[in-house]
């Protein structure tokens, strides 16, 4: 615990840090990589959506069952092969809903239900029974999610920059992407949960991006003002900076729905819980990732391609250059540099800090 | 130590975080005591937690029209009466077809299951007719028709004039304010007139006279008139079956207590934009207003047009609800835009008409096939593991964070605590007020919560403990590192706030209740930091366990890292401070 405690205090100075905007080009490779076999995923497997989308078939009984409701799940999970719905009806009688099924599968279901609930078949009523999530739901959902993507980018436009509000938006369809794609390969059966589950990402994506780009912007205040550090290398900043927040935060939020997920759905056998917790668990350690990993440096890819940025860059890496032709030694040289690199570099504005000797950065150690 | 505490205080920042923290106590206390006033101690749970009633309704086939029940009327009438039984969106309730003529409303349990069941079978169908004849509920003996009948219909049912004295019988155009557009005023001219004890001015009505080209379907339906009893309920219910809005009709007063010969539909319910249930403070009776749509409009400016050139009785509009007439009330002037019913409304049957008025009419009419009480979707046992696990879980935070930052999690927890406390008391009252419902993935999605909840503690703590890192003493550093913190939690809230806005204005059903969970943690998020968070901070920045920075407090300097301070007496400070605390 002391040497994470360690490790906040060196991150918060710089004496370690990775660099993640340098390796930028490997993330971006496996995400793409994730999204891809997340896509194929989905393509191949489909989406595998539930009783409350396609609507299906209804098994209700007049008499009362000889085993209990939960007995009752089981069996009907095992003769349909699909998560299935059981109420208690207030005469005793049990109201089985199961996924969609054709007529001769239902029959089968009905026989054997009526062996495992020692009901004569003759007493179960098979019906159809239409989505309780219809498509209006899902159309009015959609045009939500629409409208909401719209002013978000505007908000974020205008709250920071135009740039940040793209990538953020690029790593929200990276995390929705994903969660999806894993829940098609998976094969769980898609409820409103999921659903709900699904929405919950979209705002905690969103969520942790803007607290990154917030320090972000706080780092990169007056950047022209200075001729020390390039953009990327302030922004690589901010992410260590940052670090520590966005590790505890996605720990504490991960944490609970771990515990509904393996303990909950894997040890205990909740199965129902199964459908959100899979896809929160997933949607928030992608959303986590790519704030760090994706949306800030391309941020910083969008960002050095600003006549000014790409200027000041320039200047900087001219400076740098001189600096080395003064004819210092290339290993002394190395470590202003990296002394420079380990400034706070506005990471936080307005601190004083002492250049320290203590040159450990990832451009250093590489 | 006195006089360092004198000096702290005399900056200012003593009082507030008394008062921040005393205003979030009582509003703690009182949403507490009021949860427990009001009786409702547990918030209301979804059908997938704890059950509820279903409600199986059956298409009653119409004559004439044998393919009316269809899937795209069934699934028209799913989604309306979705809307109806979900009105705040809030409430959880699903709705679903069964087989090809029935549908299934699930409630959960808690609701007014009397009224649900009202909501989600009434049709709905509203029309807009001219009135060709008015007379008395019961059936007419040849002749005699008209004199009875106004006088004791419909006028009271239609009650509206905001302007008139409601006695004077007098001619309805001296009342000054009907040059106003507003329907309700023209409705009042009429009812003036209905009103009147005296059933004279109806006496001239002769019926028949207002029916042109007599042929051999008015003539049916002349009889039919003559023959109506609308002091029968059965009948009355009955008059206007299976007849289409562009033919005329027959149709009793909703008291039984009038009948009329009513025209072609002009308007339909359709062409109401938006209805609101409002209570009229100067006559103290409850009437629905609605906006019409564009199209809507002019057919009403249209109608209103005409008849207000008619003579009584011909110069009514009956306002016709599934049948019944709801009000029938005189018009003299053009009008557009906007109406208002006025019948015998109480607030309930007001709220419930606008409602219904509002999602549309149901193509179909219902009747209630069964009604049954049904358990909880979840299996009991499936519940309680998903609790356990939830439980270890939260134990894991609260392992982690007390690992991590040691004394700090205490405010950590303790912030958590009281967005619990605040979460649960609100969702717990919010049942009775609006109908809120927690289901499962509501209750996953405020797990969840507590991620987005503890990182407003964990950025502030960071920040915090950037500012000692700086060689900071603790107080400074509170007090430095909240502008920063607090920009960050805002803006990062609103986002979420946004998304739970957008969502819950444009979606429906679960999507809407989920939205509403999302906003409201959201929103208490920034009420605890800001009340309860900072100040505790501040307070105990002041005590010896934080403020020296005793190694267990998460705050001490040389486990964070701090640098030795470069400016002035910082260090000096931290180490008188450190030997008081050994």
């Amino acid at each position: 615990m002391s040497r994470l405690g360690n490790l906040g205090a060196r991150l918060y100075r710089g004496e370690v840090g990775y660099d993640f905007i340098g390796k930028r080009k490997i993330w971006y490779g496996v995400s793409i990589l994730i999204t891809i076999t997340a896509i194929l995923g989905l393509a191949v497997s489909g989406l595998n959506m539930g009783i409350e989308f396609k609507g299906g078939a209804v098994f209700t009984t007049d008499t009362k069952a000889k085993v209990s409701v939960s007995q009752a799940h089981e069996d009907a999970v095992a003769a349909s092969g699909h998560e299935a719905i059981v109420q208690e009806l207030g005469n005793g009688g049990l109201r089985i809903q199961i996924t969609e099924v054709d007529t001769k599968k239902a029959d089968q279901i009905k026989a054997q239900l009526s062996e495992d609930l020692g009901i004569p078949e003759a007493k179960i009523n098979a019906d159809l029974v239409g989505p309780s999530w219809g498509e209006q739901i899902a159309n009015k959902a959609w045009a939500g999610l629409g409208i909401f993507m719209v002013l978000v980018v505007v908000y974020l436009a205008i709250a920071f920059e135009w740039r940040m509000a793209v990538a953020a938006l690029i790593a929200l369809i990276h995390d929705i992407t994903i969660t999806v794609g894993v829940y098609a390969l998976v094969g769980f059966e898609v409820t409103p949960g999921t659903v709900i589950g699904l929405l919950t990402i979209l705002g905690y994506s969103l969520y942790d991006t803007v607290v990154v780009f917030d320090s972000l912007k706080e780092g990169t205040q007056g950047i022209t003002k200075q001729t020390r550090w390039t953009y990327s290398e302030i922004a690589n900043r901010s992410i260590n900076g940052t670090l520590v927040r966005s590790i505890n935060t996605t720990v504490v939020a991960l944490l609970p729905v771990a515990g509904l997920l393996f303990i909950g759905g894997g040890v205990l056998g909740a199965g129902m819980l199964n459908d959100i917790s899979l896809s929160l668990f997933v949607g928030l350690a992608a959303g986590a990732y790519s704030s760090i990993f994706i949306a800030t440096p391309l941020v910083a890819d969008l960002k050095e391609r600003e006549p000014q940025i790409k200027a000041l860059k320039k200047r900087i890496l001219a400076k740098r250059a001189a600096a080395a032709a003064k004819g210092e030694s290339a290993e002394d040289e190395r470590d202003d540099l990296t002394d420079d690199l380990t400034e706070p570099a506005g990471a936080v504005v307005g601190q004083r800090r002492q250049p320290g000797g203590h040159g450990r950065t990832p451009r250093n150690r590489r | 130590m006195a006089a360092p505490k004198k000096g702290r205080g005399s900056s200012g920042g003593q009082g507030r975080p008394g008062r921040a923290l005393a205003l979030i106590l009582i509003a703690m206390v009182a949403l507490t005591g009021g949860m427990f006033l009001s009786g409702h101690t547990t918030p209301r749970l979804g059908i997938d937690l704890a059950g509820g009633t279903s409600i199986t309704l059956k298409a009653k086939s119409q004559p004439g029209k044998p393919e009316a029940i269809n899937e795209t009327n069934m699934n028209t009438a799913v989604s309306i009466i979705e809307r109806r039984v979900n009105g705040l969106g809030v409430s959880e309730a699903e709705v679903q077809t069964q087989g090809a003529s029935n549908i299934i409303v699930n409630i959960p349990k808690g609701t007014n299951s009397a009224q649900a069941r009202e909501q989600v079978g009434t049709t709905a169908q509203l029309y807009f007719r001219p009135v060709l004849t008015v007379a008395g509920g019961a059936p007419t003996p040849e002749g005699s028709a008209s004199p009875s009948a106004t006088g004791s219909g419909k006028p009271s049912a239609t009650p509206s004039a905001k302007a008139s004295d409601p006695e004077t019988a007098s001619d309805p155009k001296a009342t000054p304010s009907d040059g106003a557009t507003t329907q309700g005023r023209a409705v009042t001219g009429a009812l003036k007139k209905d009103a009147t004890p005296t059933p004279s001015g109806a006496s001239e009505s002769d019926a028949p006279a207002a029916t042109e080209t007599p042929d051999a379907a008015t003539a049916a339906l002349q009889k039919k008139f003559t023959e109506l009893d609308c002091t029968d309920k059965a009948a009355r219910a009955a008059a206007g079956d299976g007849v289409k809005p562009e033919d005329p009709t027959v149709a009793c007063s909703s008291e039984g207590d009038a009948k009329y010969l009513l025209g072609p539909a002009e308007v339909s319910g359709t062409d109401v934009d938006d209805a609101k249930a409002q209570f009229d403070q100067q006559r103290g009776i409850w009437l629905v207003s609605m906006e019409f749509t564009d199209k809507g409009s002019k057919k009403f400016q249209t109608i209103t047009k005409k008849l207000s050139t008619q003579q009584s009785p011909a110069n009514q509009f009956a306002i016709s609800l599934d049948g019944e007439v709801v009000s029938a009330p005189q018009v003299n002037e053009t009008l557009s835009g906007s109406a208002e019913i006025s019948g015998s409304f109480t607030q309930q049957s007001a709220e419930d008409l606008a409602n219904v008025l509002s999602y549309g009419a149901l193509p179909l009419s219902f009747s209630e096939d069964t009604v049954t009480t049904v358990t909880a979707a979840l299996g009991g046992e499936q519940l309680e593991a998903g609790l356990i696990a939830g439980a270890i879980g939260l134990a894991l935070v609260v392992i982690y964070l007390v690992a991590y930052y040691r004394g700090l999690a205490l405010i950590a927890l303790l912030s958590l605590v009281a967005s619990g406390i605040l979460t649960y008391t609100i969702m717990a009252l919010l049942g009775p007020a609006i109908g809120f419902a927690l289901n499962l993935p509501a209750v996953c999605g405020a797990i969840v919560a507590i991620g987005i909840t503890a990182d407003s503690f964990i950025v502030y703590f960071e920040r915090i403990r950037d500012e000692i890192r700086e060689g900071r003493t603790l107080r400074p550093a509170v007090e430095r590192a909240w502008p920063r913190a607090r920009r960050t939690i805002l803006v990062s809230d609103f986002v979420s706030f946004l998304a739970a806005a957008v969502l819950f204005l444009v979606t429906v059903g679960k999507v809407q209740g989920f939205a509403f969970t999302l906003g409201l943690t959201t929103l208490l998020d920034v009420v605890v930091v800001f009340l309860f968070t900072k100040p505790v901070m501040t307070l105990m920045a002041r005590t010896k366990f934080f403020g020296g920075g005793h190694p267990w407090s998460g705050l001490d300097p040389k486990r964070l890292g701090a640098k030795p301070p470069l400016r002035r007496s910082r260090r000096v400070n931290a180490r008188t401070d450190h030997p008081k605390e050994a």
